[in-house]
C-alpha cells in the first residue's frame, strides 16, 4: 500500500530550487505535494508527481541527483485530532518517523498525510487495522 | 645587547663553520654508508663512495632523499644506529597512509634541545624568564623541542601543550609567562582572547617564538601589536629534527640556519641543480650531526632564499627567508601538514567521486579548511538525517586522516568546475606568501 515518492538533491544556492521546478515544467509534470528538508548546506525536495520513474528519469538525463522512495499516504479527518491520532497509533507501536508531511486537495473534504516510517510495512498494518485508510497513488491523482 | 647560548659557534668564522661542515659530512657519510643499506645502495646506483665525498664541495654528487624514501624506509630503513641506543621517537603530523618517523638518541635531544635554546635566547630569554609553551606535546616536536631548549637555557618552562585558552591565559597572567611558544595563529587569537577579557596588563609577555606554519609580516605586526611583544620566527622539521633548524634574530630579517648541525642547499626543483646563494630555490637540508636518523640532502618542499649578508645581530650562520611557497602541494593547516592525496584516499574509500575541492581560508587568524563533495545518487537520500550521518562518517574519516576537523560541504554533482588539465584541486584564500 506504498505510493512513490521522488526525492531530489538540491544544493543550497540562489536559484537552486527554481532550476528543478523549471525542468519539471518544461515536462509537464504535476505534482500533487512537495515538502523540502533543508541543512545549511543542501536541501531535499521531496514530491509526490504522477509519474515518478518517468520523472526520475528525466531529472537524471538533467544532471540532478534523485531517487523514487515508497512511503505511505494516510488519509485524515481534516479537524482537530486528525494527525494525532496517526501519530498515536506509530507512537503507540514503537514505530519512528523519518518525516511527514501534509496535503488538502480541492475535491475532498479530508485531508492527507505523507508518511516515510523506518519500516513501511508494519506502519502500514498499524494503522489499516487502527481505522485508517491508506491511499493509493491512483486515487491520489484522482482527487 | 645581543645574547647568544653559544657564542663562539653562532658567531664562528665562516672558515670554521666550513671547517665543521667538512669534517662533519664526510664522518656522517661514511657512516650512512657503512650503517644503512638503503643510503649504500642509492649512492652504489650513482656510482659514488665515500670517498668521493670529501668536503663540502662534494656534497651535490650525492643523491636526494624525499619523503617518498622516508615513507618506503618506514620504520627503521634509514636508522643509522642500533635502536637499543635510541631513546625518543617523534612523528610528522598527517601523512598518506604511513607516517614519518624520526629516531634520536639521547646526544640527538641534547643537540636539538640547544638548536632551540639558541632560538630563546635570541629571543632575549634567560634563566629568569617563564618560557610558555603551547604547542603541541606529543608526536609532534613543537612542544618536546621548545620544552628542550627551555630547560637548556634553564628557563621556568611552563608545559602547555595546545588548547584551553582560558587556563593558557590564567598561567600567563598568574604565573608571569614572558616568552611564548606557539603557533602564530594561536598567538594571534591568544592576543585576541586577552583582550577580551581585559586583562592584557597582567601578562607580562616580552616575547614570542612562532612557528609551524607560514605566517605573513602583517600578522607578525599585529601579534606584537595586540601582546606588546617581539614576535620571532622559528623554523624546523621533524624529518631534520624539529623546530629550531633555524630561527629569527633581534634583526627579524630571516632566520639563521644551525650550520653546525645542517647544511643548507638551495635546488631548481625541477632539475635539482645547485643554485647560489641569494637565488629563490627549494631547501635542502643535510644534517651532519645526528646520530639516529641522519638525513643526506633531504628536499624540505620549502621554496626559500639564503643569504649570507652579514647580520646586525653578530651571527655568522646563514640566514633562509620565511617559506615563499611549497614545490609540492602540501598544505599547512593549523601547523598540520595536509596533502590533497589524503583528502582523495579518504573520498575514495568512502565511495565519493574523485571530483572535490579543497577550500582553505583564514578567519580570525585560524585556518579553515573545507572540502567540497559532489552528491552522488549511491550517497543520496530521501532521509536528511541519513545524509548527515554519511556526511559525519566522512568528517570522522577526514579527521582521522589528517588530524584536523574538515568541514564537508555536499555540492550539486557537476558542480565543481572540470579543468581541462591539471585539476584545481586546491583553493587557497590565506595570500600566505
Amino acid at each position: 500500500m506504498t505510493i512513490k515518492q521522488l526525492s531530489i538533491f538540491v544544493e543550497n544556492k540562489a536559484g537552486g530550487l527554481a532550476e528543478v521546478t523549471r525542468t519539471l515544467y518544461e515536462n509537464n509534470i504535476d505534482m500533487r505535494t512537495l515538502s523540502i528538508a533543508e541543512t545549511p548546506d543542501f536541501g531535499v525536495l521531496r514530491a509526490i508527481v504522477n509519474d515518478p520513474e518517468k520523472t526520475a528519469a528525466i531529472l537524471t538525463e538533467a544532471g540532478y541527483i534523485c531517487k523514487v522512495t515508497p512511503v505511505l499516504a494516510a488519509e485524515i479527518e481534516d479537524r482537530p485530532g486528525g494527525l494525532n491520532k496517526v501519530l498515536e497509533l506509530l507512537s503507540e507501536n514503537g514505530i519512528n518517523l523519518e518525516y511527514t508531511y501534509a496535503f488538502v486537495t480541492r475535491t475532498a473534504d479530508k485531508a492527507y498525510m505523507v508518511l516515510r516510517p523506518a519500516d513501511n510495512e508494519s506502519a502500514a498494518q498499524v494503522l489499516t487495522n487502527g481505522g485508517i485508510r491508506l491511499v493509493c497513488a491512483d486515487e491520489l491523482f484522482r482527487l | 645587547m645581543e645574547k647568544y647560548f653559544q657564542p663562539e659557534i653562532e658567531c664562528a668564522s665562516q672558515e670554521q663553520i666550513k671547517a665543521w661542515q667538512d669534517e662533519r659530512l664526510v664522518k656522517t657519510v661514511r657512516r650512512v654508508y657503512e650503517n644503512v643499506p638503503y643510503y649504500r645502495q642509492r649512492m652504489e646506483e650513482k656510482g659514488i663512495t665515500p670517498d668521493d665525498i670529501r668536503s663540502t664541495a662534494d656534497l651535490h654528487k650525492l643523491p636526494f632523499l624525499t619523503k617518498d624514501d622516508l615513507r618506503d624506509a618506514y620504520p627503521y630503513g634509514l636508522l643509522a644506529t642500533p635502536l637499543s641506543d635510541c631513546v625518543r621517537i617523534q612523528s610528522t603530523s598527517g601523512t598518506t597512509g604511513r607516517r614519518v618517523v624520526a629516531f634520536y638518541t639521547q646526544h640527538d635531544i641534547d643537540l636539538w634541545d640547544e638548536c632551540c635554546a639558541r632560538a630563546i635566547v635570541a629571543a632575549g630569554g634567560s634563566k629568569d624568564d617563564v618560557v610558555h609553551v603551547c604547542y603541541g606535546y606529543g608526536l609532534f616536536t613543537g612542544g618536546p623541542g621548545l620544552n628542550g631548549g627551555s630547560h637548556k637555557v634553564g628557563s621556568l618552562t611552563l608545559p602547555m601543550s595546545s588548547g584551553n585558552t582560558e587556563r593558557q591565559i590564567q598561567f600567563m597572567c598568574d604565573l608571569g609567562s614572558t616568552i611564548l611558544c606557539c603557533t602564530p595563529s594561536y598567538a594571534a587569537y591568544l592576543a585576541e582572547s586577552i583582550y577580551e577579557r581585559g586583562v592584557r596588563d597582567q601578562i607580562k609577555l616580552k616575547a614570542g617564538i612562532f612557528g609551524a606554519e607560514a605566517w605573513t609580516e602583517e600578522m607578525r605586526q599585529d601579534i606584537q601589536d595586540k601582546l606588546g611583544i617581539k614576535a620571532y620566527d622559528i623554523y624546523g622539521l621533524t624529518e631534520i629534527s624539529g623546530p629550531g633548524v633555524s630561527f629569527e634574530c633581534s634583526e627579524q630579517t630571516g632566520m639563521h640556519i644551525n650550520e653546525d648541525h645542517f647544511i643548507a642547499e638551495i635546488i631548481d626543483p625541477n632539475t635539482g641543480e645547485v643554485l647560489p646563494d641569494g637565488e629563490k630555490g627549494e631547501l635542502v637540508f643535510t644534517s651532519i650531526t645526528k646520530e639516529a636518523f641522519p638525513l643526506i640532502r633531504y628536499r624540505t618542499r620549502d621554496i626559500c632564499i639564503l643569504t649570507r649578508k652579514k647580520c646586525s645581530c653578530g651571527r655568522t650562520h646563514v640566514k633562509m627567508s620565511k617559506p615563499m611557497g611549497r614545490s609540492d602541494d602540501m598544505l599547512i593547516i593549523k601547523g598540520v601538514n595536509v596533502f590533497p592525496s589524503q583528502i582523495e584516499t579518504v573520498l575514495m574509500n568512502k565511495g565519493y567521486p574523485a571530483n572535490y575541492q579543497i577550500i582553505v581560508s583564514r578567519e580570525h587568524n585560524s585556518d579553515k579548511l573545507e572540502v567540497q563533495v559532489e552528491m552522488t545518487p549511491e550517497l543520496f537520500s530521501d532521509s536528511v538525517s541519513e545524509i548527515s550521518k554519511r556526511e559525519k562518517e566522512l568528517i570522522d574519516a577526514l579527521k582521522a586522516m589528517l588530524g584536523i576537523y574538515a568541514k564537508v560541504t555536499l555540492v550539486a554533482p557537476k558542480s565543481i568546475t572540470r579543468s581541462e588539465g591539471k585539476a584545481v584541486r586546491v583553493i587557497d584564500n590565506r595570500n600566505l606568501y
